[in-house]
């Protein structure tokens, strides 16, 4: 029997020539990534245990980019215990502020990851990576711990979801308006335990900033992992940044998906989320006038450079509406840099906005802009549970960087083309 | 042990388990007290060892954060029965040894306030108020020698030193 990107990846690591649906396999892994709030768990874990040392410093990376640069003493301490770490273990992947970025943006910049590879990272959106071909998935503090001790995890192989995409997008939507779609149609536990694995001709029309942002909502559909076919796109993203040899894998024509989704990319429209479940989609034609108090634009979901032009294209004509505060975000410090020196900034600044240092910040209530008791946001996030943002009774509304600008210029939930 | 059963709906994520504004925390007790605060207050305060949490499908959805299950487990819940679970959530509560079954009747037949009594290597649930017995999912039998191990790093020391 035939097997899918992703089991094809476990195949290889766990040195089978075959692996199926349901099998435990132990596999080698090419990263294990850690972050400011799930590193010093892990941290905590290996210690406990008597793991003392890693199993190999150029495979681990740690970001302290959740709550960093440190918004109280507690964070200070917690970075201060990571730092110590690192140093202790050589670690050779650290980012300290001044280098960081948000973990998801980063580590694809970087060349930390191509294809091929076996990515484990505590935190729920190491899922990112599939867009390169990677299998790569979000794992709890002691799989961390588990896998810098000994460079190796296990996994249930899982069954696979196929998306064929044809067409391609419409002015005004993104991968995001694709992603929040399909959560839309599946559901937050529609590919729960599963690959979902994206192909078809349409894919020759999305961007890597378009596949960086459907492959982390992975997720938020329940998946085990996201994964796109590796074409000329993927290719030439990776060449010049890749730190490794990479292997291509691709799905055999028999391979197993217990369904396959057609997705017609020209049907697309811009969607929004509406609290509190990603899933809880709309399109403009079901959507009331909606006042909102703040927008924020980035994240690992929507903090790369197409997401900055795609607000600034917003901005270059358009003002913040009065009193709605709009927090943009650049991924990494390199986005930051190319958003200066394309005049990105400028347009933001002026329009009334303001533009922050690399943080996750916001997206899941750390700093840099929480919501108060009954204040609504648009963001271009990936998550609208429950008091994510701040105050429980606070609301936030997911959406591509166009519709979150385009609502930060009329402080309503807004259609970019009304804008433009 | 027996306990008393809480009871929550669908898809509930990491998120309310334990709000991401305690997280620059990583100690089990501190976490324990702010456990389901954004849809239960009451839950922290009144949660006694022994208890259970039943829940829908999807338990545990969103972030990777252990400090979820972990905040469950320190706040004295013998065990979270729930419909189904979010794949990181599960994977997460065995390696910390946080019990967790699945079964879909008992939570369509039971209420908050039951109480019950739960053999998690059997699998063997019963609400003691309805008198009624119920028979868990069977575990996978790597998740059960990982559990008889005693969780996976204690799994991974043993077979280090083999």
């Amino acid at each position: 029997m035939g097997m899918t990107m992703t089991q094809k990846i476990f195949a290889s690591k766990a040195g089978l020539s075959e692996v199926s649906a349901g099998q435990y396999v132990e596999i080698e892994l090419d990263v294990v990534l850690g972050n400011d709030i799930t590193t010093p768990v892990a941290i905590d874990e290996m210690m406990k245990h008597g793991l003392d040392k890693v199993h190999d410093q150029s495979k681990i990376v740690i970001v302290p980019d959740h709550f960093t640069p440190n918004k109280d003493i507690k964070t200070a301490e917690q970075c201060q215990m990571v730092r110590k770490f690192v140093k202790d273990q050589s670690i050779e992947h650290y980012f300290e502020v001044g280098q960081m970025g948000i973990e998801h943006c980063l580590l694809p910049e970087a060349g930390l990851v191509v294809p091929g590879d076996a990515v484990i990272g505590a935190d729920s959106h190491t899922c990112t990576y599939g867009a390169l071909g990677a299998f790569s998935t979000g794992v709890g503090s002691t799989d961390m711990a588990a896998g810098m001790a000994s460079g190796k995890t296990w996994f249930r192989v899982p069954e696979a979801m196929k998306f064929e995409l044809t067409g391609s997008l419409n002015p005004w939507v993104s991968g995001k308006d694709v992603i929040l779609h399909i959560i839309g149609q599946i559901g937050v536990d529609g590919a729960r335990y599963r690959s979902m694995e994206f192909t078809g001709e349409g894919l020759s029309n999305l961007s890597m900033d378009d596949r960086f942002t459907m492959a982390n909502m992975a997720i938020e559909a329940g998946a085990k992992n996201g994964i796109f076919e590796v074409d000329e796109t993927t290719l030439s993203y990776v060449r010049g940044r890749g730190q490794r040899e990479m292997t291509v894998f691709k799905a055999d024509i028999d391979a197993p998906y217990d369904e396959t989704i057609h997705i017609d990319l020209n049907k697309i429209e811009p969607v929004v989320a509406f609290p509190s479940l990603p899933s809880n989609t709309r399109t403009f034609d079901q959507i009331p006038e909606i006042d909102i108090d703040q927008v924020v634009i980035g994240s690992c979901t929507n903090g790369r450079i197409e997401d900055l032009r795609a607000a600034a294209e917003i901005f270059k004509n358009n003002a913040v509406h009065k009193g709605i505060r709009t927090i943009i975000i650049p991924g990494t410090q390199k986005i930051y840099l190319q958003a200066i020196e394309e005049g990105l900034v400028q347009t933001f600044i002026k329009a009334g906005a303001i533009v922050s240092t690399p943080t996750c910040g916001p997206c899941l209530g750390g700093h840099m802009g929480i919501l108060g008791r009954g204040e609504r946001a648009v963001a271009t996030t990936n998550r609208n549970f429950v008091g994510r943002m701040g105050h429980p009774e606070s609301e936030v509304y997911l959406a591509s960087p166009a519709v979150a600008a385009a609502s930060a210029v009329t402080g309503k939930i807004t259609h970019p083309k009304e804008v433009v | 042990m027996m306990g008393k059963a809480y009871k929550y709906g669908n898809h509930i994520d990491t998120d309310v388990i334990i709000p991401a504004r305690y997280l620059n925390t990583s100690s089990a007790e501190e976490l324990a007290q702010h456990c389901m605060e954004d849809i239960d207050a009451e839950f922290a305060s009144t949660v006694q060892e022994g208890d259970v949490i039943l829940a829908g499908d999807n338990f545990g959805c969103g972030s990777s954060r252990e400090h979820a299950p972990l905040a469950i487990k320190t706040a004295g819940v013998e065990c979270v029965i729930a419909k189904s679970f979010a794949r990181i959530f599960f994977r997460n509560s065995f390696n910390i040894g946080m019990p967790i079954m699945i079964c879909k009747e008992v939570i369509d037949e039971s209420e908050a306030g039951h109480e019950f009594e739960v053999d998690v290597k059997t699998g063997d649930i019963k609400n003691i108020t309805t008198q009624k017995s119920y028979k868990a999912e069977p575990l996978p039998e790597f998740m059960l020698e990982m559990v008889e191990m005693g969780g996976l790093l204690k799994r991974l020391k043993s077979r280090g030193k083999q």
